[in-house]
């Protein structure tokens, strides 16, 4: 499959007014909105172009395996250091790069769209263009890169990423301890703002879970100083995957984004922290407005993650002049709304 | 009313993005200064845009906070421009550049009305605007407050200071250093003609006899630091530096760092004029860069000392000139389009953090094909219809490019054939 195959499959579609869904492993089916158009899959586009464990980058190919990406990564220690969530094993980088989504290691490390420094994209004329590079800094025209990163597909379809990586800790330590909401939200913005290796936290129903990653001596002095019984690593994976028993059952999974040092949220359900507090699951059956005011009023917004009925729609409406912005982005990206269409929002 | 507007913090920028046009009028926000607030729980600074960038560290230091971008300029440097440039600075590739460390911004469309990008809350919903906005240089909408990130102080640094009898092997050691999995605070090189001009200048201690010497930071706890530096040292060592010097204390730590960061008034004492460039290559190219550098003193009988960010791979030769000499300027300005051109040829950029502005907007053309000056066009247009903020900055029309004569050609086909080329 070539860069050619995908502009052939957007000059058809725009020629027979059609729409695509671009999609990878489909392992993130679940997230946005609608599913229209038909399947431009991207799989057998794949394969690792360069990767110079010196230089910190990688660059791969949409079809890519993320998976296999990161275990090539892991022989030469390094990794992603927004350590995405996979939700199966097809993810793909393009995949991954689209839905634009970063997991436990986020407040630390930094989100996604932090790490991307180019793409090669497919846009809704079928041209193939380039943005960004290989290198770490580049300021040369607007950052096209960053904007892609979690646009679902809906301003074209990357075909090719080069992402930021960093080495993998030499060491890290998972503790574990007792403490109730409030307070567990007061200690990790605490703990944010001193000079402590913390590479992740999570807190639900009473237990406080805090991941240290650094060196051997700066692991060991910092666990000194939270304290806690220790725990397992795998807990990190099992809320990054959503294998955790907090995210089984039927009831509307939420994903509220908010101010780190927000108080805890009010409202009916059973609720999982991370990120420091800045995101809080949600498991609930309230009101889809009930939720998205609640969010507000906290000054931030939340997503309707993981629900049978999504007629609320998945993410939070935006303002007048925000949302004219974003279609005069998706004119000048997609101006025949060939791909994804209404995965975002209606009129994207 | 249809004129122009350009946005303007202190003027600090080297690529002339916030020049005021001919018909228009200059926007100076250099009296929004206001720090408007500072939570220290949230770790976050809500900013004016004409606050200096180094104010906002002086105001959290109390609560053992600071703000990371630290470009040389930053005792005058306004946060606002700081975010139309995304500006870098030495400590970039441990804390990131602007973008990485903006929360979020407020500001006005060209007509008028208000805009919010971003915010305390991570993941806005819809399409990564704040994104586009950082690094814009003022040409998508005007910034009048700006949230940033703020970090805890490390509890100490410490910079080791090695020197290297060849610019290659210490090329080759900043690749040695990544190699073995270490992120330094900030990892610098200066070549020799660079060290001598800032050695008379502020006496900063280093090596004059070295072809060049890297500053090598870790910070961190006092466990973490006092590992790394002996992790660093070895790896240094090991890739052939001649001498290492770690730093005592945090005076001498910081002598070290201010020969660095004089380093471009330095070289303005030593040379009537000098222009400084600034372009990003993958590290691996860096001895090729340099040579290829050295061929371009010699071929427009002009000296150039360097000074990089070497970890970023970012590099800011300093072309030293006369610009009372009509040719000297002429032959500075070739110089230096022939070093960004090179930069874009190893894979690199015509910029890695001080914007295009009008400076560069010519090798753009070089950098980028038709079909994406298009698209930048098309997202300027989303934001400001009329062209009206900061027009001609930044991207260059197709007409700009043909006239310049190295519109990219792809595939053996002239984009636009329509266009009259000269």
């Amino acid at each position: 499959m070539t860069v050619q195959d995908f502009q052939d499959r957007i000059r058809a579609a725009v020629a027979g007014k059609k729409a695509l869904r671009l999609r990878g492993g489909g392992t993130k089916d679940f997230y946005g909105n609608a599913l229209r158009g038909d399947i431009l899959d991207t799989q057998g586009y794949a394969g690792i172009v360069s990767y110079e464990p010196t230089e910190l980058v990688v660059t791969a190919r949409c079809g890519t395996s993320l998976s296999e990406l990161e275990s090539l990564l892991g022989k030469n220690r390094q990794c992603l250091p927004f350590e995405p969530p996979h939700f199966g094993a097809g993810a793909t980088v393009g995949g991954c790069v689209a839905a634009g989504l970063s997991g436990p290691r986020r407040a630390a490390a930094g989100a996604l769209r932090d790490f991307v420094l180019g793409v090669k994209l497919v846009d809704g004329r079928a041209q193939a263009l380039a943005f960004g590079g290989q290198v770490m800094k580049n300021v040369a025209g607007y950052d096209v890169s960053r904007l892609v990163a979690g646009s679902l597909g809906t301003l074209g379809l990357i075909a090719e990423v080069s992402l930021k990586l960093a080495p993998r800790p030499q060491a890290e330590a998972t503790l574990r301890l007792e403490v109730p909401h409030e307070r567990a939200l007061e200690l990790v913005n605490r703990w944010a703002g001193q000079p402590l290796p913390v590479s992740a936290t999570a807190w639900h129903d009473g237990e406080l879970s805090v991941r240290l990653s650094g060196s051997e001596p700066g692991v060991r002095a910092a666990a000194a100083k939270i304290g806690g019984a220790a725990a397992r690593e795998s807990l990190w994976n099992a809320i990054r995957e959503q294998t955790h028993p907090f995210f089984s059952g039927a009831e509307p999974l939420w994903r509220l984004a908010l101010p780190s040092s927000a108080p805890p949220v009010d409202l009916p359900g059973t609720q999982l922290l991370e990120w420091n507090g800045a995101l809080r699951w949600l498991k609930s059956s309230e009101k889809a407005g009930a939720v998205r005011e609640a969010a507000r009023r906290l000054k931030g917004h939340a997503t309707l993650f993981r629900a049978a009925d999504k007629s609320a729609g998945c993410f939070a409406p935006l303002e007048p002049v925000t949302a004219r912005l974003h279609r005069g982005l998706k004119a000048a990206f997609d101006p025949h709304g060939v791909f994804n269409p209404g995965r975002i929002y209606a009129e994207l | 009313m249809s004129i122009p507007v350009v946005p303007r913090g202190a003027g600090t920028g080297l690529s002339g993005g916030a020049l005021p046009p001919g018909d228009g009028v200059l926007l100076s926000m250099a009296k929004f200064m206001r720090v408007r607030r500072i939570d220290p729980l949230a770790r976050l600074a809500v900013v004016e845009p004409g606050v200096r960038n180094a104010v906002v560290s002086e105001l959290a230091a109390p609560h053992g906070l600071y703000y990371a971008p630290d470009p040389s300029s930053q005792i005058a440097c306004t946060i606002g421009g700081n975010v139309a440039e995304n500006s870098g600075g030495v400590h970039c590739l441990k804390y990131g550049l602007t973008l990485h460390n903006v929360l979020g911004v407020r500001g006005f469309t060209i007509d008028g009305e208000p805009l919010e990008l971003g915010g305390e809350a991570p993941d806005a919903p819809g399409y990564d605007l704040l994104a586009l906005a950082v690094g814009s240089e003022g040409m998508l909408f005007v910034v009048t407050e700006v949230t940033l990130k703020l970090l805890p102080q490390p509890q100490c640094a410490r910079v080791i200071m090695a020197s290297f009898d060849d610019v290659e092997k210490a090329g080759a050691a900043v690749a040695g250093i990544i190699a073995a999995g270490i992120v330094p605070a900030g990892l610098e090189m200066m070549d020799q003609p660079a060290t001598r001009a800032v050695e008379q200048f502020v006496g900063a201690g280093y090596d004059l006899e070295a072809a060049a010497i890297l500053l090598c930071e870790s910070d961190g706890t006092p466990e973490e630091v006092e590992h790394e530096i002996a992790h660093m040292k070895a790896v240094l060592e090991r890739a052939g530096a001649t001498r290492t010097t770690v730093s005592r204390d945090e005076p001498e730590r910081l002598r070290f760092w201010s020969g660095r960061k004089a380093a471009f008034p330095a070289v303005g004492r030593i040379s009537p004029d000098y222009y400084c460039m600034d372009g990003t290559i993958p590290r691996k190219r860096l001895g090729e860069v340099l040579t290829f550098i050295a061929s371009l003193e010699k071929k427009y009988g002009l000296r150039c000392p360097n000074v990089f960010h070497a970890g970023d791979g970012n590099l800011h030769p300093l072309i030293l000139f006369d610009a009372n000499s009509a040719d000297e300027l002429h032959r500075t300005e070739l110089f230096a389009a022939e070093v960004l051109e090179k930069c874009v040829e190893v894979g690199g950029t015509i910029t890695g953090e001080h914007g295009v502005g009008v400076e560069k907007i010519n090798q753009m053309c070089v950098q980028f094909g038709a079909a994406e000056l298009e698209l930048f066009h098309g997202v300027k247009r989303a934001f400001d219809p009329k062209s009206l903020l900061n027009p001609g900055k930044a991207v260059p029309t197709l007409a700009r490019c043909a006239e310049y004569g190295r519109m990219r050609v792809h595939g053996g086909k002239l984009p636009h054939p329509e266009l009259p080329r000269f």
